[in-house]
């Protein structure tokens, strides 16, 4: 059995990256998040993986160093919360337009603005629907727990090259500042200059061989029709991975005649409600969506015909609840409670909004 | 003599290199992108890089200088051409990177990402074209224009009151503990482009020999947004742009 | 066993660390744990406070409204926190610079003079130790082997000579405890 270390959420991506074979890490400090980078400085991966780690001058040359270095094939990432994240945009967008594969980890925080240093979930709309300019669409991992933290972080690079596309991790300042215990999985070496080459040499600008045209990483078409077939280039691409790439968790749903959705942290605190609720007889269920971009719709459509009624629940004024009653349609209530500004709701104050929300 | 019998290559006193693309330019006539794309791609050639070179064309009129010279290119965001560089250098080490800026892409929007790479010394190529106007939009002020300079958001002359005062990036750069080699050349003559060809020759050769950024910026005209004819845009050049640009290495260590 | 703690203080008392080392006691012991700090400025000499629960099942949410026990070390965080032990739990204080004493009697309340004895001992820094010896001896459910191995992990190698210091103030908490009312 694997050393199992009590670390910090943002600790974790630290590891996780190191131990990923990621190739480079460019961020810029921001509360709450900065320990991802201190970590990664503590732990030098320079000296053990040959992981570049540079702090750059401001979250647009962060967001545009993931660029350049996506650009060559390489396997890259970068952290902010909220407003780095707001001002990462026109890169992440430029990122999917050059179709290229990186991470973004957003710790969420409470705004507008520059708001608070607490926990949130209000940058959903900004993560999920796009933030920069065009169509586009980052594959969107939300995890609840530190292990996840740690997990995803390979996962999200996996997604991200299968569909050439950039994913994000949104998390939340609960997730990124508590503490839990972590299991270090075998390592992944980093890939190697052949390996890229062969994976990655169709397109990635590695230097042109004689054997090939030279590669171009561009977002630009200026002719309508060619941009056209581009974005529905890139909605074919949105709808694999809606088809194949939805994950998501259920707990205690089995006899639910209510559902609660929620995710990352507030899916932490929906579980002990669901014990508390059951305890008073209640049979009230979880759906926690894991991916937000593939959004579980599927399965919120099965448990329509299931459910009396739903009650989404987040650090927002209300934003993935707009998704879940797109796929219910009027058919059930559809119910949201949420707290802002980062202030985190206790179990006992949302059990007492779901009694009301089903009086 | 018959024309077959001309064509051989004891009889070649010049050839186009192979790295020039033989895509039609978009380039206005008279303008010196096409000039200095030769000499890049000619400085590649000539020492055999062509398989570790990425280029990182800009926004602005260069953003289409991946059709013109046969490398692997990255297109950069506006400004954000040396973030982009610092990533594939340092991902890449022994790649030869450069980047080719504008001067609204460098001087305005990208000032930044410039001054950081140049200060962090990485060891890349920035190439600077200064023509003084935002060409690939219409001629709009750029942060290099001169006082007095006639442009269409300056149609009185620029002032320094309103618009503020020309930029020296190569003087500010110069200043940066991280830059090894900073000059200013131009394109406009056959003797000033076998010196400027001879300035990319070394900034590329610098790259690899772990000393800091070079910074080439070369002084250009844009007869198109100047509304001159080029031969015209090259003595207003001269007249004008070099007393106030001047030429010749600023650092060399 | 599941325990829910809240330690409150000041920055600078040691109580972010307190947290983590019955965390990772907790993870040597087996058992399932997470550390929620408050976090931000209180780092910088504000109040700090951190829920610690350790449970022998998967914990869902590490955000709670009401604990098994309160830590309670400066007098904000007795406003804040009295009320927010479980009926029948236990506060356990430090009446060194309190001015309003717990008077709830559904709780057990215990006292620790830990500014005093830390002083006693000469080392300041053995304050929030002596402090989790009294919880520990009110509610042992760690034991001592896992609770150095826990220090152990917390504190960097380089302080390691500090462990012995550390054991002998968790065992001055222990015995210096005094309970001020029992249910």
């Amino acid at each position: 059995m694997s050393e199992k270390i009590l670390m910090k959420g943002n600790e974790a991506i630290a590891y996780g990256a190191i131990r990923c074979g990621c190739d480079g890490y460019f961020g810029y400090p921001i509360t709450p998040q900065s320990e991802i980078m201190e970590t990664l400085m503590e732990l030098q991966p320079w000296e053990s993986t040959g992981m570049v780690v540079l702090q750059a001058e401001s979250e647009t040359a962060s967001i545009n160093m993931l660029y350049g270095g996506a650009a060559t094939g390489k396997k890259v990432m970068t952290s902010s919360s909220s407003p780095g994240i707001s001002l990462m945009c026109e890169g992440l967008s430029y990122l999917a337009g050059a179709e290229l594969p990186c991470l973004v980890v957003n710790v969420m925080r409470g705004g507008p603005g520059l708001g608070t240093i607490q926990p949130s979930q209000a940058d959903y709309f900004q993560c999920v629907k796009g933030g920069g300019h065009g169509d586009y669409r980052m594959i969107v991992l939300a995890p609840a727990s530190v292990q996840e933290m740690y997990d995803f972080v390979d996962k999200a690079f996996s997604l991200a090259f299968k569909y050439r596309i950039p994913a994000m991790i949104l998390a939340d300042g609960v997730i990124g500042q508590m503490m839990e215990k972590v299991e270090l999985r075998a390592p992944k070496p980093r890939r190697s200059e052949e390996q890229i080459e062969r994976e990655c040499g169709s397109w990635a600008t590695t230097g042109k061989k004689p054997d090939r045209e030279r590669n171009v990483i561009t977002s630009l078409a200026l002719d309508a029709p060619v941009q056209e077939q581009f974005n529905i280039k890139l909605i074919n691409k949105h709808k694999a991975i809606e088809e194949n790439e939805v994950l998501y968790s259920t707990y205690m749903t089995d006899d639910a005649e209510y559902l609660i959705i929620a995710y990352g942290s507030m899916s932490r605190i929906a579980e002990a409600v669901i014990d508390m609720a059951r305890s008073e007889g209640y049979k009230l269920g979880l759906l926690r969506p894991i991916t937000l971009f593939p959004f579980p719709k599927k399965a919120i459509d099965a448990f329509t015909d299931r459910v009396k009624s739903i009650l989404t629940i987040e650090l927002n004024a209300g934003q993935m609840v707009e998704d879940v009653r797109l796929v219910v349609n009027g058919r059930i209530p559809v119910n949201f409670y949420g707290r802002y500004g980062g202030m985190v709701p206790s179990p006992d104050e949302i059990l007492t909004e779901f009694k009301k929300s089903i009086k | 003599m018959e024309r077959e019998k001309l064509i051989k290559e004891e009889n070649l006193a010049y050839r186009k290199t192979p790295l020039l693309t033989d895509a039609v330019m978009h380039y206005c006539p008279g303008c010196t992108h096409g000039t200095i794309h030769k000499m890049i791609a000619e400085v590649i050639e000539d020492m055999g890089i062509q398989e570790k070179t990425i280029g990182i064309s800009p926004v602005g009129c260069a953003v289409f200088a991946y059709n013109y010279i046969d490398i692997d290119w990255q297109q950069a965001a506006h400004g954000r051409a040396p973030a982009l560089a610092t990533a594939i250098k340092r991902l890449n080490p022994y790649k030869y990177v450069f980047t080719y800026q504008g001067d609204g892409d460098l001087a305005s929007i990208g000032t930044s990402e410039v001054i950081h790479a140049c200060n962090r010394g990485e060891n890349i190529v920035i190439i600077f074209i200064n023509n003084a106007i935002y060409g690939m939009t219409g001629g709009q002020m750029a942060p290099t224009t001169l006082l007095g300079q006639i442009t269409s958001t300056t149609p009185y002359g620029r002032r320094s009151d309103l618009n503020g005062f020309p930029l020296k990036m190569t003087e500010i750069v110069a200043k940066l503990d991280g830059t090894c080699y900073v000059t200013r050349q131009s394109a406009h003559t056959p003797l000033a482009v076998r010196k400027c060809k001879k300035a990319i020759r070394k900034a590329f050769e610098n790259s690899m020999l772990n000393k800091g950024t070079s910074f080439i910026e070369i002084v250009s005209t844009c007869n198109s947004g100047w509304k001159l004819s080029p031969v015209k845009a090259n003595k207003w050049m001269e007249e004008n742009m070099f007393p106030f640009y001047p030429l010749g290495d600023v650092k060399d260590r | 066993m599941k325990e829910e703690i809240i330690i409150a203080g000041f920055g600078g008392q040691g109580v972010l660390s307190m947290g983590k080392i019955l965390a990772y006691s907790g993870i040597m012991q087996d058992k399932e744990v997470t550390w929620m700090p408050s976090y931000g400025p209180e780092m910088r000499g504000g109040t700090a406070n951190v829920t610690v629960i350790i449970s022998d099942n998967k914990i869902s949410s590490p955000v709670l409204a009401k604990f098994d026990t309160a830590i309670i070390l400066n007098q904000q965080s007795m406003d804040k926190f009295e009320h927010a032990v479980k009926s029948g739990g236990l506060l356990i204080y430090d009446p060194n610079g309190i001015t309003r004493h717990p008077a709830r009697r559904d709780i057990t309340v215990c006292a620790i003079e830990a500014a005093d004895e830390s002083a006693k001992l000469g080392n300041a820094k053995t304050y929030n130790m002596i402090v989790m010896g009294a919880f520990l001896k009110m509610k042992p459910i760690l034991s001592m082997e896992n609770i150095i191995k826990g220090l152990k992990k917390s504190i960097p190698e380089r302080n390691h000579h500090l462990i012995n210091a550390n054991e002998q103030a968790i065992g001055t908490g222990m015995d210096k405890v005094k309970i001020l009312n029992k249910i």
